[in-house]
């Protein structure tokens, strides 16, 4: 085994981009629980973001129009899910894994004559000397931007919901539809906007995938990464800094895997493909163990909301 | 009691409508792991479908079902073609091998044909292969000579004999032409995953290997490279089961394609004159079954020249790429001086040849 093949600058730069799509779709998920509403279509919005934006790259020839129809491809899914469940009062897990069903059949029929076509592709960005600079020039200056709006974004939702108004109204109603209702607060709008905002997170992450990482279309690309990203919600026990750390942590195990394996180390990749996964399960029992069973769990998540009740 | 009586039925109705099925056109089922847009495996294996449906026009029919997952699905949708009426199905991928022999009992005058397997539990299933590894060892005469780094990467899917034929073939033209060539091996556990195969790509090229040849559907790997090379590198691929022309002239410089229309057209041809049998086949480039894609001018004459050469002479049946002396990784003997591979062995091959390093996992 020659582990000193690996770099260590270049193993945690492809864990970042790795990473990235279930940072992005684990954040926006992570917000619409918070709202009390559990969103199982995270994959759906994840791929239609995908092909949405793959379309649109490949239309205008710009990647960043691709990520703004994505973005709103993901919304519109999400939409759709919001609408069914908050104003349809529709069961939300059921309505969720059709989101995802839909989703995956939708982008196979928008994806038709797109496969095997390139898109325009984002360029990491040049900050000129600093990009060049050892071990950090890589890891920190020499990305492309949507890893740092992945982490700006997750800064922001940390922000949002410890210090402003807006945010503590999100977190009531999640915790307490009823009383939020009592205090005048519109639930429903409060969730919807929550929705739309996770089907967009899912949509860039979606994108992300099809315009910068593999970078193409094929069906099915996606290939479970939604339902990473709902396991890191768990996993972070709904706070966005460890959504970061559980997102890194299961893009760098991936990476980390196919790197030991390239370099030769006599490690069972099974199981360490399996590791975050497992990780999850532990993090479950650790928090289910702890007083108060459900820990950071919003107090309402998953319930249906109607202003009669 | 009634429960049984309606699924009696229905049995009865779909058998029925396979042996009336003389007078109507013949019906081909093929089951696909993958989706059709994967533009590797499952692509080509519907261009032979495709093939089929053009060649024989009204006579016969053809249905398919994509991304079919290997394992208890599997024998549920292959037994929904089978009641629907089809009187051949084709089962695209290793992993439907069991659930392909338990549906076969079920229905003994439906034609089963699975592809890379090996269990022929009943008169009415047949396997077909291609000889793959014949266009590997094509692959890894041009690695080795391409190869600057002398690494070589491989993105294995699963370690089964199939696979393992291909690194070995890889590996051992590789060597040949360039005897410093060492083959890195990454097993992706996967058929397709393009964000996977990508990071794969990716590591082995971190890693300072410059061409990679795959063992998975996507293009994906294809894509990684080409970025590699726009930010300053210099890395080679193989397009996989498809042509992938896409990535020509590099990082793609040639490509080796599953063309199974033949086969098809054969075993279809087969039911229709009620001349079906049960078979093992196994076809390579002499059978037209494996074919080189156009080599780019990325590659240099002269290795152009001796790649093809080789071709020649495999499609000519002169050449035979497991010929000894070939040692075991261990170092014992496999194949002695002039020896030949026999076919039972290379379908159970479950072991490196003398050079690669690493193991094969369970």
């Amino acid at each position: 085994m020659d582990l000193s093949s690996i770099s260590l600058t270049l193993l945690i730069a492809s864990l970042m981009v790795a990473a990235t799509p279930i940072l992005l779709a684990a954040i926006g998920e992570m917000v619409v629980e918070r709202a009390g509403v559990l969103n199982l279509g995270v994959e759906g919005m994840m791929i239609t973001g995908a092909i949405c934006g793959f379309v649109a790259g490949v239309e205008t020839g710009s990647p960043w129009a691709g990520f703004l129809v994505a973005a709103i491809g993901g919304a519109a899914m999400a939409a759709l899910f919001g609408f069914l469940t908050q104003y349809l009062l529709s069961n939300q897990v059921a309505t969720g894994l059709a989101l995802t069903l839909f989703g995956l059949g939708l982008s196979s029929l928008l994806g038709q004559g797109y496969v095997g076509i390139k898109a325009q592709t984002l360029r990491r960005v040049d900050l000129g000397p600093l990009s060049d600079l050892p071990v950090v020039g890589r890891i920190i200056f020499g990305h492309d931007p949507i890893v740092y709006l992945s982490l700006a974004l997750v800064a922001g939702v940390w922000a949002f919901l410890r210090y402003s108004r807006a945010g503590l109204i999100l977190r009531a109603v999640g915790e307490s539809h009823d009383a939020a209702h009592a205090l005048g607060y519109h639930v429903r709008r409060v969730r919807m906007l929550a929705v739309l905002f996770g089907g967009a997170c899912a949509g860039l992450g979606g994108a992300y995938l099809s315009l910068v990482r593999v970078p193409q279309w094929t069906e099915g690309m996606t290939a479970g990464a939604g339902w990473i990203a709902l396991a890191i919600v768990v996993f972070a026990s709904w706070r966005a800094e460890r959504v970061l750390i559980g997102a890194y942590l299961f893009g760098g195990i991936t990476v980390l895997q196919l790197n030991l394996q390239t370099a030769g180390a006599r490690l069972p990749v099974e199981l360490l493909s399996a590791a975050p996964y497992l990780v999850t399960i532990v993090v479950l029992v650790l928090i289910s163990g702890r007083a108060g069973g459900r820990a950071n769990a919003p107090a309402d998540l998953g319930k249906p909301f109607h202003a009669s009740a | 009691m009634r429960f049984t009586t309606f699924l009696a039925g229905a049995l009865t109705l779909g058998l029925a409508s396979g042996a009336m099925a003389q007078d109507d056109p013949v019906k081909a089922g093929f089951i696909y792991v993958g989706p059709i847009g994967d533009g590797g495996w499952t692509y080509q294996h519907n261009e032979g479908r495709l093939a089929v449906e053009e060649y024989f026009g009204d006579q016969v029919e053809t249905v398919y079902q994509e991304s079919v997952p290997e394992g208890a699905d599997a024998e549920r949708a292959i037994t929904q073609m089978a009641l629907g009426g089809a009187d051949i199905i084709f089962t695209t991928s290793f992993g439907f091998m069991d659930a392909t022999n338990a549906v076969a009992a079920k229905f003994p005058d439906v034609k089963f044909e699975h592809a890379t397997g090996y269990k022929r539990e009943h008169p009415n299933v047949s396997t077909y292969d291609a000889r793959f590894y014949e266009g590997r060892a094509v692959l890894g005469t041009i690695a080795g000579h391409l190869t600057e780094t002398n690494k070589i990467g491989y993105i294995g899917s699963f370690p089964i004999p199939e696979v393992i034929q291909g690194i070995n073939s890889a590996y051992l033209h590789a060597k040949k032409v360039n005897p410093d060539v060492e083959m890195v091996v990454t097993w992706a556990y996967t058929w397709f995953d393009p964000a996977k195969e990508a990071d794969a790509a990716r590591a082995m090229i971190d890693q300072g290997v410059d061409v990679i040849l795959q063992h998975t559907d996507s293009t994906a790997p294809q894509a990684a490279a080409q970025e590699a090379n726009e930010n300053g590198g210099r890395v080679f691929t193989f397009g996989q089961a498809s042509d992938m022309s896409e990535f020509a002239p590099t990082p793609r410089v040639a490509s080796i394609i599953d063309e199974w229309s033949p086969y098809y057209i054969d075993r279809v041809q087969a039911v229709i004159d009620g001349t079906w049998e049960q078979q093992g086949s196994w076809g390579g480039m002499a059978e037209g079954e494996v074919v080189i894609g156009p080599i780019t001018d990325a590659v240099p004459e002269d290795v152009k020249t001796e790649a093809e050469a080789l071709i020649a002479a495999m499609k000519a049946s002169e050449y035979h790429p497991f010929t000894g002396p070939i040692n075991k990784q261990d170092g014992s003997v496999w194949l002695n001086e002039g020896e030949v591979a026999r076919d039972e062995d290379l379908l159970s091959m479950n072991f490196y040849v003398e050079g690669i390093s690493g193991d094969i996992p369970n």
